[in-house]
């Protein structure tokens, strides 16, 4: 039992390869257009042509792979009108189908775009940090399939005290919005939350 | 067969309507897809009924090899996860899937999986098939074969590559000649042999020229010890993604060191992304940077000249062999001494790259400087008219600063890597000995008896005699969709005077199996047990080993079974067989791997049950030639001279003895070559943009391009620099249409400024998708590559390519 589940993403390790994705689309059987992990692809920079005919650049881009924060102050409960949105015990951040009308509001809320919505069912859907799994002792089929090792997950306070507490980058928003359990190890392109420097290149895929 | 089709099929494989329902119902859908001959809806995730998981692998080509546990209920592979057995020490971490062998499940039940031996009924091409019978086909296809045998002789034979399971050992389907396929026909008296891959056809036919042998590399864990690494053309977070391998190596290597990592490559790749610095440059210019990055090393005593004389010949004028005239060794290329009397100076490179002059002059210096140094390269830099030149040029940065052999340096090769061997399914001689390139056989059906030694590079004999009348083609793509110019390729397999029998063995209908005139569904990897040698990994050593999760697919049959069949009906059943069973060969098989890892269990029920043996390799890794750069004469290379021939002669013998068109050359040097469709053709006027095709996270070649969850995550786009689409009003996500004198594509379009101005990237292995007129739809570059050759090795040129792109 968690007091706040977090993953931890090292984004000199993400290389975008999207294993995370698959392996929780497998596991949880999303149907298509529902993404409970995300990857964006932040790319910058520019090119200069030359008098000569060549180019320089200072082209940079990395990757960030996101599923749901757990957040401290989950705007997605907050903007829920039927508390179908709710925080549990445990921490993690979930959907009660009994309650949920589909109204969508969650998903306008989260600045993640955690909460996903199931056109067939009708409803919304999210991460829910395979608690199974969890209960079983075993680590959440994204976190286990990463082949870089990029994500880790557990307890916020051991998360922070292994890797750090930074929550700030870009494409993400302020941290302060929602205090997600989220722990990030910084690359060597890592531009700052509302850095303009860049932008979301894959946007259709996210 | 009947015990290894699906419990729900009938007695001689007919499968009643409850059977059908009962696959359908057991693969949680409510409605068949795709109908009579193949395809059924995906199967709904689930955990394994009473915790029954099975030990499986992905078999594809992509270098790596992964673990995979498949869970089981119903008899259905309901989810698939990967290694979860340890990951606490590094060299004996997990051989974690990525997301390709992570979306397995949707691959195996694809909707277009193929259920039934099928035969045409349309035009070849056409995609139509009526059902047969396992008999009827077995009979027919024996009975064309021993046709062709009669009237043209084993040399009208040929087995196409496909590397679909490449991964396997005893249904293997590639190298070709070690396959089930070539055990049959080497006891039907032969087939027509092939050299090279679709992979490294430049660099594997070049490298025995100048170092005796495919020239090996320190493992990329190495540059944990080194100083600076330089990638050319090499991407192997995109080209190698397993966990257990080469992307998480370099991870881990940039974590324990402190080196710096330089990528070149026209595109900024997910590796570039990871590194310290990207040096964007023209496509098949590599080895131009190397000339005026040498020029520098040269000019400013920067080299190792101590390496350069005890162990290379061809340096300079006085390691130059008897009888060839001044002004040919390598200093004199580089300096500007020689025919052409061009220094090769980092202002000439530059015009040529498309790198900034001081941008040369900086890295050769740093190159020069660092010691030692990590040079590697891929083989997206050879794979080009000018390959064989530029993968031989590359590894002269390491040459030059006597880098080989030194813990941390390099070859300039690619990287090597831990290998852990395991049992050869034996595929007898071939007493046929002619063989063609990988890339001629659309040459060979067109025009085979025409077909020499010094203009078309047949290999065994002077000529051919015949041309390809019947071809085998197991789990393979490249009839249609790997193989270049896809519109000419399909004009000469329509035409039915040509090649006579067409064989094809899949679990899919892919664009290839659509020209087949026998389409037979082999059993997929999941559906039978196998002994998975290792991937590519610097310091894990392993071997899997795959248990059957499922039973075979409708009437799907294994590549054992189906050549067994054909061997019943040609009277050598015994002498294919061996009086054995698949699992009996299995066993042998197994038992052979354990003389040589004495460690593995006493049976093969054992090994399935552990699922993957795992070994550490030495550390520090192994240097290669290290023995040979201490003493040269105690330890010679495998060349003339038993040292690097930076100058060769059997190049120089070649260069003016074969028969070559008009601007091809080879020459004894690894010299820069300006080539048809490079970036100094006229041509450019007309097509001014170069296009390449990387290899794509979506698929491994065109491999799962069928599966929907990477269609999705990793959709198919053509990258296009802003510079290049602004001009041309493009926007992310408009379809663009690509195009040039051999075909047309129709693409949504990347606007992104991870590639240079002046080049394009179609990812290659999207499936071919012709219209009407042959326009493809799918986004298939291999509508826009060339048949024509490289001049040495006769490969495929598959990134030497210009094209005119314009908005839809």
């Amino acid at each position: 039992m968690y007091k706040r589940p977090a993953f931890h993403i090292d984004t000199s390790r993400c290389t975008g390869c999207k294993t995370c994705m698959i392996a929780c689309m497998d596991k949880h059987d999303l149907p298509e257009g529902v993404l409970w992990r995300r990857v964006t692809e932040y790319v910058g920079g520019e090119w200069a042509a030359r008098p000569d005919g060549t180019y320089t650049q200072n082209i940079f881009g990395y990757y960030l792979s996101i599923g749901c924060n757990h957040c401290q102050n989950p705007i997605c409960v907050r903007s829920c009108p039927t508390t179908a949105m709710h925080k549990g015990k445990d921490g993690i951040v979930s959907v009660d189908h009994t309650k949920c009308v589909g109204c969508r509001y969650c998903e306008w809320g989260c600045p993640y775009s955690a909460p996903q919505y199931d056109a067939k069912l009708g409803k919304m859907t999210k991460c829910d940090f395979c608690r199974d799994y969890q209960q079983e002792g075993t680590a959440p089929a994204c976190v286990a399939a990463c082949p870089n090792r990029a994500l880790d997950y557990g307890e916020y306070e051991e998360l922070a005290a292994k890797y750090g507490e930074v929550n700030v980058i870009a494409p993400l928003p302020d941290p302060g919005i929602t205090q997600p359990n989220l722990v990030i190890t910084l690359g060597k392109n890592a531009k700052p939350a509302g850095s303009k420097a860049g932008k979301v290149s894959n946007p259709e895929e996210v | 067969m009947s015990k290894k089709n699906p419990p729900e099929t009938a007695p001689g494989g007919e499968i009643t309507r409850r059977c059908v329902l009962k696959w359908v119902a057991a693969l949680g859908g409510l409605a068949a897809g795709g109908g009579l001959f193949y395809g059924l809806n995906y199967a709904v995730s689930a955990p394994a009924k009473d915790g029954k998981t099975i030990w499986t692998s992905c078999n594809v080509n992509c270098g790596s090899r992964c673990l995979l546990r498949a869970h089981v209920a119903d008899g259905v592979v309901t989810r698939i996860d990967s290694d979860t057995q340890g990951d606490s020490e590094y060299g004996l971490h997990e051989i974690r899937a990525c997301l390709r062998g992570r979306s397995m499940r949707h691959r195996l039940y694809a909707p277009d999986r193929l259920k039934y031996p099928m035969k045409r009924v349309g035009a070849r091409g056409e995609g139509k098939f009526e059902r047969i019978s396992w008999e009827q086909a077995l009979d027919e296809i024996s009975a064309r074969l021993k046709k062709t045998i009669a009237d043209y002789g084993n040399d009208a034979v040929y087995i196409n590559y496909g590397t679909g399971n490449l991964g396997a050992t005893l249904s293997i389907s590639w190298p070709t000649g070690n396959t089930p396929l070539a055990r049959l026909m080497n006891c039907l008296g032969g087939y027509l042999n092939m050299y090279g891959t679709y992979s490294t056809s430049q660099i594997s036919q070049a490298m025995p020229f100048m170092y005796g042998e495919y020239l090996g590399n320190n493992a990329l864990s190495d540059i944990a010890n080194t100083k600076l690494a330089v990638f050319f053309g090499n991407n192997p977070v995109e080209t190698r993604m397993s966990g257990g391998g080469m992307t998480y190596d370099l991870m881990q290597a940039k974590q324990k060191g402190n080196a710096r990592i330089v990528v070149i490559d026209p595109r900024y790749t997910d590796t570039a992304a990871v590194a310290d610095e990207w040096i964007p440059i023209r496509p098949g210019t590599d080895a131009a940077l190397v000339s005026g990055m040498a020029y520098v090393l040269i000019s400013e005593n920067m080299v190792d000249t101590d390496f350069l004389k005890r162990c290379t010949v061809g340096y300079d004028e006085d390691s130059l062999p008897e009888g060839i005239p001044a002004g040919n060794s390598y200093k004199a290329y580089i300096l500007g001494q020689g025919e052409d009397k061009t220094p090769k100076t980092p202002r000439w490179a530059s015009a040529i790259t498309g790198i900034p002059e001081d941008k040369i002059i900086s890295l050769a210096r740093e190159i020069g400087g660092a010691k030692p140094c990590y040079i590697c390269q891929g083989w997206a830099s050879q794979r080009h008219a000018n390959g064989e030149q530029t993968s031989r040029a590359i590894t002269m940065m390491a040459m030059l600063t006597g880098n080989m052999g030194l813990q941390g340096g390099s070859t300039g090769a690619r990287e090597g890597c831990a290998n852990l061997p395991v049992a050869v399914f034996p595929f007898l001689t071939n007493p046929v000995k002619k063989a063609i390139s990988v890339f001629s056989w659309t040459e060979a059906i067109k025009r085979g008896a025409e077909m020499t030694a010094l203009r078309d590079g047949v290999r065994g004999a002077d000529k051919l005699d015949v041309p390809i009348k019947f071809m085998w083609n197991y789990a393979g793509n490249a009839i249609i969709n790997q193989h270049s110019d896809a519109n000419e390729t399909s004009r000469i397999l329509k035409d039915e005077s040509l090649l006579e029998t067409l064989v094809v063995i899949d679990n899919f209908l892919t664009p290839s199996a659509k020209f087949a005139d026998y389409l037979l569904p082999g059993t997929f990897n999941l559906e039978e047990d196998d002994i998975i040698p290792q991937g590519s990994s610097s310091q894990l050593e392993y071997v899997i080993f795959a248990q059957k999760a499922v039973e075979p697919f409708f009437e799907s049959r294994s590549i054992y079974d189906i050549c067994t069949g054909i061997a019943e009906r040609f009277g050598v059943q015994g002498k294919y067989t061996e009086g054995r069973t698949r699992d009996a060969w299995l066993r042998k098989l197994y038992d052979d791997t354990r003389k040589k890892i004495p460690e593995l269990p006493a049976t093969v029920e054992e090994a399935f049950s552990m699922g993957v043996l795992k070994r550490k390799a030495p550390q520090p890794p192994v240097v290669p030639y290290k023995a040979f750069r201490d003493n040269p004469e105690a330890n010679p290379l495998k060349t003339p001279t038993g040292k690097v021939e930076i100058f060769s002669k059997k190049l120089w013998d070649i260069g003016h003895t074969w028969e070559l068109p008009e601007g091809d050359r080879i020459t004894a040097l690894p010299e820069y070559l300006p080539t048809w469709e490079g970036v100094s053709d006229p041509l450019r006027s007309k097509y001014p943009l170069q296009l390449i095709g990387h290899h794509y996270k979506q698929r491994t070649h065109s491999t799962y391009g069928n599966v929907d969850w990477l269609k999705k995550v990793a959709p198919q786009e053509l990258w296009i620099n802003p510079v290049d689409a602004e001009k041309r009003g493009l926007k992310a996500g408009d379809t663009a249409k690509v195009f040039n004198d051999r075909g047309t594509v129709f693409v949504p379009v990347k606007v992104t400024p991870r590639i240079m101005p002046g080049v394009l990237s179609l990812p290659q292995g999207a499936w071919y998708e012709p219209d009407a007129k042959g326009q493809d739809h799918g986004g298939c570059v291999n509508v826009l590559t060339s048949l024509r050759p490289s001049p040495l090795s006769k490969g495929n040129p598959q990134h030497t390519n210009l094209v005119e792109v314009v908005k839809v």
